[in-house]
């Protein structure tokens, strides 16, 4: 695990290998395949994307990413593919589903009850500027 | 012989700072101003021996002395003598002595300017420092101690991680501590106001100047980090929302509500609880990032070494701190005066709308950094979160901070007339209306609707920045006026400019950019992209004193004509063999051009990452610029006059603002 | 009203906690979507002899471990001499079988014919990955990483890293015994 981590620290500052390996006449899908492998995580330098990673498992996932969109596959099932095989934790995007439902609500959740609050503040401080003023007339 | 010197300082500073933290507290609470004077020359002396421990191990460090563990470890006779002294911070123990070193230098320094503070008040200031001084210390001396020696030394150590031998980022972490350390000095005071049950908020102006400093460290350290990041690590981009990053960028967002909030505070007396939560949440916020990096919690490439013991020992230290101030928030703080009311439109409210979207945004992080860990905690799964998440969650809770920005600056305390604010910021709008029409045509409408808004947002900032101070001299436009107006208001104004520079950067940069993977052979054909025509000219060979590798030469031409040579570097630094990446930058303030050397591809070629980056300097110029708002400020003629002195013009001020 | 002045104090409690029980945990470890289903179909080429075949159906029919492994792996070279022992005299009978990663190299399977001559076979058949897509099936991110597979042929166990005595003791062979009172129900 030590000799994973300082392997990838290397690879890291290594430069990235990337897409050069890659291309697709039709943009479209280029972009499809450039927005997809930066949004999935290497198994094995976890803290990169797979466009990032210089990692073989990495160029395997490009490879296959690259492959599933030539034959015809949507984004989504392409997805439904990779974490088949390796669960959620490959997306960066998390999934919205039961066990997210708190991390994608919650920021809005927030701001919600923030913003109730500074309602509430407000109307209250409003009330008091009125009786300040009200007791120096 | 002298590392064992070391070693004993420390357990001096020790106990100078158990010594520092009763004599503070309790001399308070005994109203014993024997003790109470008396704490302030221990802490003086636990800085002292602080300072000599860190001489000693820099010494070390400098003499190449391998018979100490941490030495063999981080360095090198094959390292540069600067790049050894940075190593002296480089990893885990002596990170930690750098921490207590900064600690006991904020901690000196409020001692120095004590006297404009009443006795009780700073005694306790600097007892509750004392107090978490002696944590860490404890924590260095039983778990990380840096002075710990092999039997057998070494011939040679095992060099500092490439990663760290570069001059930006031996310097980000001493600048980042100063910052996160620093933050402990409103945490002190707003613990000490609880303590006291302080019915006059006075500190709250006392602890301004100490907030913007530290939090200007901070700006800088990170901002430093990003810069880093985008020319050393070869994937062009400044922020990953890695959990370290988080880490350091949450402190950030609280220390800038924190800011606003003892704004009020000073002002008008209202918001006490508020301020003295966000200055607890801000210290915390930096305990939990000290956490993170070392317990081996959350996957990161910035964490050290991690060790179960270690990670017990911070957490329950995290716990003691965190929890112990929050207990005495929940019961002290109902006792903490109320403040004045004002009406809907003034500068309150925007200061409480500011401080709810900063609140809000580092909840977000908070959430989206620990989640994965919550939920493997609680068995439902395994996922990981990454930029998708916390871009889509942070840029529109920024939109709206740029929104609002405007208009906080130029509204009375109080109440104000909408009309008449939105008459002064017609220029503004108009200028950045014109802005966008002008943004929109160059770049042929890229980005489409949401970047359109998002560099709107970002001109409306700047140019509505300088509002403030111009307001003040529409008012009265003899010779003087410039000169009068205070230096917060220019510190405030250079601020709000170099946030609204740093967002358009980050627009133009994410939205207006080219990014290119080409295999390139020497002189072999030219990648057109971006606007610009890209060969590899050749590659060489290049030596430094403890690395080897290659350099390429890379053309970049416009319309024929050669606009700059761009060298990428390949290096393998061979005690530690590892690689690393210099990449090739021209940098001018209106585009990057920026190019990486990938891997050898066989037949002569190479994979390069070109791309072109428009305003990104103006990400980290806006960093930069922040921090210089702030430290402008921090100098106001307001904080440098003795307490009790502006303690009457605050009430004057206040009186006035009533009537 | 002076309640909502504890909330911060219960929402860093529930931090500590969950912070606490973290610890403990291993962030970078990625479990397995395959427990409990069925194994990816493959058919692979065997190692020593390219002729025949090593696939799926092989890991139907009793209760069998699957290892991969590669020259490359320094991991696999750790664990090696505990799958010589485990295929000398097995638990219940159980055997193991290899999937060989080729990682791209074409001279792993020469040094992989080598190296089990040197150090011993342990495996009942041994697959010969070269493309890297049946290990991408497996959900194979490192090596070693070893699968139990229950004897209709569903992946019911996954363990990342160096088999070591603790873990056979403590983790592989208590699955297996729990696999095999289930069959007997």
């Amino acid at each position: 695990m030590i000799r994973m981590l300082s392997v990838c620290i290397a690879m890291l500052f290594a430069g990235s290998l990337i897409a050069a390996d890659v291309k697709f006449d039709d943009p479209q899908k280029q972009e499809r395949y450039e927005q997809l492998i930066n949004e999935l995580r290497c198994l094995v330098c976890q803290n990169q994307t797979i466009a990032d990673s210089n990692a073989e498992l990495a160029l395997d996932l490009r490879n296959k990413v690259a492959e599933l969109i030539e034959g015809g596959k949507s984004d989504a099932e392409i997805v439904d593919y990779l974490t088949a095989r390796y669960g959620d934790f490959v997306l960066y995007r998390p999934p919205v589903q039961p066990n997210t439902l708190l991390l994608w609500a919650g920021p809005f959740l927030l701001l919600l009850v923030a913003g109730i609050v500074l309602v509430f503040t407000v109307r209250r401080r409003a009330q008091l500027a009125d009786s300040d003023e009200e007791s120096i007339s | 012989m002298t590392p064992e010197l070391g070693h004993f300082a420390l357990i001096m500073a020790l106990g100078l700072a158990v010594l520092q933290s009763v004599l503070g507290l309790a001399g308070a609470y005994r109203n014993d101003i024997a003790w109470m004077q008396t704490s302030r020359t221990v802490a003086a002396g636990q800085f002292a021996f602080t300072l000599i421990a860190f001489t000693v191990l820099t010494a070390a460090f400098l003499g190449n002395d391998f018979s100490l563990l941490y030495v063999a470890q981080n360095s090198n006779t094959a390292l540069p003598w600067p790049y050894r002294i940075a190593a002296v911070w480089g990893a885990h123990e002596g990170s930690l002595l750098l921490w207590i070193l900064v600690l006991a230098g904020w901690t000196l320094a409020v001692v120095l300017r004590a006297n404009r503070l009443p006795e009780n008040f700073a005694a306790r200031v600097i007892g509750v420092l004392g107090l978490i001084s002696v944590g860490f210390l404890l924590f260095t001396l039983f778990t990380s101690n840096p002075f710990e020696r092999l039997e057998i030394p070494p011939l040679n150590g095992r060099d500092l991680n490439p990663i760290l031998q570069d001059p930006a980022l031996a310097i980000h972490p001493p600048l980042l501590y100063f910052g996160y350390v620093g933050f402990a000095v409103p945490f002190a005071f707003a613990l000490a106001a609880l303590i006291g049950a302080e019915k006059d908020v006075a500190w709250a102006r006392a602890v301004r100047p100490w907030t913007a400093l530290a939090w200007l460290f901070l700006t800088v350290g990170i901002t430093l980090g990003s810069w880093w990041a985008y020319y050393e690590l070869g994937w062009g981009g400044w922020w990953f929302w890695d959990p370290v990053e988080n880490a350091s960028f949450m402190p950030w967002l609280i220390g800038t509500a924190l800011i606003h909030s003892l704004a009020v505070t000073e002002k008008r007396g209202a918001f006490i609880s508020w301020t003295v939560l966000l200055a607890i949440a801000a210290f915390s916020l930096s305990l939990l990032g000290t956490f993170l990096v070392r317990s081996g919690v959350l996957v990161s490439v910035h964490a050290f070494a991690t060790d179960p013991a270690r990670g017990v020992f911070i957490l329950a230290f995290l716990a003691t701190v965190v929890g112990g101030a929050l207990v005495l928030y929940a019961i002290r703080a109902p006792q903490l005066p109320a403040g004045g009311g004002f009406k809907p439109w003034s500068r309150e409210t925007f200061l409480l709308v500011n401080n709810v979207l900063l609140t809000v945004a580092a909840g977000a992080v908070l959430l989206g950094t620990l989640y994965p860990l919550f939920l493997d905690a609680l068995n439902l799964g395994k996922i990981s979160v990454g930029p998708p998440y916390f871009n889509a969650v942070f840029v529109p809770l920024m939109l709206l901070v740029l929104a609002a920005i405007a208009f906080g600056p130029i509204t009375n305390w109080k109440r104000d007339d909408w009309r008449a604010n939105v008459r002064t910021l017609k220029l503004p709008l108009v200028l950045s209306v014109a802005g966008i029409v002008v943004a929109i045509a160059i770049t042929w409408g890229r980005g489409g609707v949401i970047v359109a808004i998002g560099t709107w947002l970002a001109l409306w900032a700047i140019f509505a920045a300088f509002a403030e101070p111009v307001m003040r001299l529409r008012h009265r436009r003899d010779a003087g006026a410039l000169k009068r107006i205070p230096l917060s208001s220019w510190g405030m104004s250079i601020a709000h400019f170099g946030l609204g520079i740093s967002a358009l950067g980050i627009v133009a940069v994410s939205a207006y950019g080219f990014e290119r993977d080409a295999a390139l052979v020497p002189g072999g054909d030219a990648v057109d992209f971006g606007g610009y025509s890209w060969q590899l000219e050749g590659l060489r060979n290049i030596r430094g004193s403890n690395f080897e590798g290659e350099e390429a030469s890379l053309q970049v031409r416009r319309d024929g004509e050669l606009l700059t040579t761009l060298q990428p570097q390949k290096r393998m630094y061979t005690t530690q063999r590892a690689a690393m990446t210099e990449a090739g930058i021209d940098a001018r303030l209106d585009r990057d051009l920026y190019a990486a050397l990938g891997e050898p591809l066989g037949d002569d070629a190479w994979s390069v990452r070109l791309q072109v980056k428009p305003l990104v300097r103006f990400i980290w110029l806006g960093g930069l610029l922040m921090a210089l708002g702030g430290g402008i400020a921090a100098f106001d003629r307001r904080y440098r006059k003795p307490l009790k002195e502006s303690v009457a013009a605050t009430a004057a001020e206040r009186a006035g603002a009533n009537a | 009203m002076s309640w909502r002045f504890a909330i911060p104090l219960v929402v860093v409690i529930a931090l500590v906690a969950a912070f606490w029980r973290g610890l403990f945990l291993n962030p970078g470890e990625v479990p397995s979507p395959l427990i409990g289903k069925p194994v990816p179909e493959f058919s692979l080429p065997t190692l020593h002899d390219p002729a025949l075949t090593f696939s799926s159906d092989n890991l139907k029919g009793q209760i069998s471990l699957l290892n991969v492994f590669g020259t490359w792996c320094p991991g696999c070279h750790d664990e090696h001499p505990l799958l010589v022992e485990w295929s000398k005299s097995p638990p219940y009978g159980v055997p193991v079988y290899g999937l060989n990663w080729a990682m791209h190299q074409p001279s792993e399977r020469a040094a992989a014919i080598k190296w089990l001559q040197r150090v011993g076979n342990p495996y009942a058949a041994i697959g010969y990955d070269e493309s890297g897509a049946v290990i991408m099936d497996w959900g194979v991110y490192g090596a070693p990483e070893t699968f139990l597979i229950d004897a209709q042929g569903r992946v019911r166990l996954k363990h990342v890293g160096v088999l070591t005595e603790e873990v056979v003791q403590n983790k592989i062979v208590p699955a297996i015994e729990r696999l095999r009172a289930e069959e007997k129900q």
